[in-house]
């Protein structure tokens, strides 16, 4: 059986953020690839949702039916996603820096089929909440009370799937069904409201039928209360726009390297090491 | 001359028919079956499976790629999604979602395509499915079937239900001939050779099988006999039968309602050329597309037809 949901102080919480910063900074510099800066503006609401509280899941019972689900539709963060889960226990932390290397089963983006505890493979930007509106909707079929959260990246939402998944959410009133929008500001090749302004997300969202809610995603304690307020909402769909910065936690480092985006790029080994000083426990 | 006539073929239904029928036939035998929909459950006839059991129908509106990634999703919940549309929408428009949300995560859905063929009609090429075989048979570990008739159509719905794993199903718009009355041994993979002969074989599937055994009949009046095989599935390929075929016919005709590019003629040639080489000519739609009309003018002036298979055989023989 599952132990009972432990609910973490916002203090804790804040100190196992720094935990999963740290990790993502050494595993994507070992690893001399990856997406650290869209690994890091992620942290507060994956540590939210593994260790406050919200995501009841079991590592020793990965595939435990009625789990909840958690779904990274913005795949190449998925550095946080693999600290978080090695935090929780369901590999060894040791296996973080075989990320991305021939044989490991931390893949450049997710992939359900060789990591247990991962809910679905992405990496193809716009299919995750497709994916999460189809697990709910079973879920609920079989009376289950799991519980789907996806975390989306801004500069996804020019996907024109995921408003394709928004509207089937609202039709089916999926009150079960969690989207997080990671609002860091940035996509590959520049600022996401230069690139394709979706903005504003808010008021888009409260006119496909959902539940919204903006808040600054880069701070523990309303990143807990929305995710609180969401889960308690159960007639239609919820979304939190969480407003957070590309890269938080080692902006000082990518303002000296004149890049405030710093897309796809791991940080050098020494640069790594200011990194890991900024983040200390 | 009537489809199947030369034969001695009874019309039947369309294979969307008898696919529609048979889901709900097996909707009770499995409750796991959920049927997703891009609101065209009128036209690939998901619609009789609906009416039957309304709350595991799901319509998502006219939005293929979510249609297909919301599929995924139930059966990561452990449902059984069947997802029917055109073949020419379920593979072209959502080929990505069906390769990140089903194929790569080896999910259990089963993907089921309508009106494919250029024998759909007076609508026209922009709904005609000539290419979506070549694409399903692109996903590793994807089952991709092509039944010839309501029959074989009923046992390849039933198959792809017992099967685990990704399956695509190709069905039809236009009414067929019956090909099996007395009902099939349809087994995933494996070829029926529905008429033997010793001059050559010609590998059909689809609208095309019947059309092969009318080209029979007309070939054994000039003393020419021709095997044909029923190759219902094209992904696993039964290479058992194709390389006995040539060993035993040593000449091979393939004949599908598809592109030449990537289809079975494509799958049976590569197996020819790896095992066993003998001359092969190939009846399809070639390479290109085609236009609005009635459907057998199409077949006509496209060059599926009774004469065109024959003129194939003797063509490969002569060779």
């Amino acid at each position: 059986m599952v132990a009972e949901r432990k609910k973490a102080s916002i203090a804790e919480l804040e100190a196992k953020a720094k935990v999963l910063r740290r990790h993502i900074i050494e595993m994507t510099t070992e690893a001399a690839s990856g997406h650290p800066t869209s690994s890091l503006s992620a942290v507060e609401v994956v540590t939210a949702l593994y260790f406050g509280g919200f995501l009841n899941v079991d590592p020793k019972q990965p595939h435990w039916p009625d789990r909840d689900r958690i779904i990274l539709s913005k795949g190449h963060a998925c550095p946080v996603l693999y600290s978080a889960m090695a935090e929780a226990g369901f590999f060894p932390t040791s296996l973080l820096l075989t990320l991305r290397k021939l044989g490991s089963v931390l893949e450049g983006h997710p992939n359900l089929k060789r990591l247990p505890g991962i809910e679905a493979s992405t990496g193809s930007l716009g299919q995750g909440l497709s994916i999460g509106v189809g697990q709910a909707l079973g879920l609920r079929m079989d009376k289950r009370s799991s519980h789907v959260f996806v975390i989306i990246g801004d500069g996804e939402m020019g996907e024109g799937q995921v408003w394709e998944a928004l509207a089937t959410a609202h039709k089916y009133k999926l009150g079960n069904l969690t989207a997080i929008i990671d609002q860091n500001g940035y996509q590959q090749t520049g600022a996401a409201k230069d690139v394709l302004d979706q903005t504003p997300f808010a008021d888009k969202l409260a006119a496909f039928g959902w539940h919204v809610q903006t808040i600054e995603g880069n701070k523990m304690a309303p990143v807990v209360e929305a995710l609180e307020k969401a889960t308690a909402i159960t007639d239609r769909p919820t979304a939190i726009v969480s407003q957070t910065q590309k890269g938080f936690g080692i902006l000082p480092i990518l303002e000296e390297e004149h890049d405030l985006n710093y897309h796809g790029k791991p940080l050098s080994k020494k640069l790594a090491e200011k990194a890991l000083a900024l983040l200390k426990g | 001359m009537a489809l199947g006539e030369l034969a001695g073929l009874k019309m039947g239904p369309a294979t969307r028919d008898a696919f529609g029928d048979a889901l709900k036939a097996l909707g009770s035998k499995y409750p796991d079956v959920v049927t997703v929909d891009g609101d065209v459950g009128n036209s690939t006839r998901t619609e009789v499976f609906a009416k039957a059991f309304p709350d595991r129908a799901f319509n998502v509106g006219i939005a293929e790629s979510n249609m297909v990634s919301v599929a995924g999703g139930l059966a990561a919940a452990g449902k059984t999604p069947v997802v029917a549309s055109f073949a020419c929408f379920l593979l072209c428009n959502a080929y990505d979602q069906i390769r990140m949300s089903i194929a790569f995560p080896d999910m259990n859905v089963k993907l089921v395509g309508s009106h494919s063929g250029i024998s759909i009609g007076e609508d026209g090429p922009s709904q005609m499915g000539i290419e979506d075989v070549a694409m399903a048979c692109t996903f590793p570990g994807m089952v991709v079937m092509v039944p010839a008739d309501g029959p074989s159509t009923t046992k390849a719905t039933e198959a792809m239900l017992e099967h685990k794993g990704p399956t695509y199903l190709r069905t039809g718009r236009a009414k067929t001939p019956i090909i099996y009355p007395d009902g099939c041994d349809f087994q995933i993979g494996k070829a029926i050779q529905v008429r033997d002969g010793k001059d050559a074989t010609i590998i059909a599937n689809g609208l095309m099988l019947p059309i092969a055994l009318d080209a029979a009949a007309a070939l054994e009046k000039e003393g020419i006999k021709v095997r044909v095989l029923d190759m219902h599935t094209v992904k696993p390929l039964d290479e058992a039968a194709i390389v006995k075929a040539a060993k035993e016919t040593g000449r091979i005709v393939v004949a599908e309602e598809h592109l030449m590019a990537g289809g079975l003629g494509s799958a049976v040639a590569t197996v020819l050329a790896r095992t066993t080489p003998v001359p092969v000519e190939f009846v399809n739609v070639g390479d290109t597309y085609a236009e609005s009309g009635d459907p057998e003018g199409l077949l006509q002036k496209y060059g599926l037809t009774t004469e065109t298979v024959a003129a194939a055989v003797k063509k490969v023989k002569n060779r």
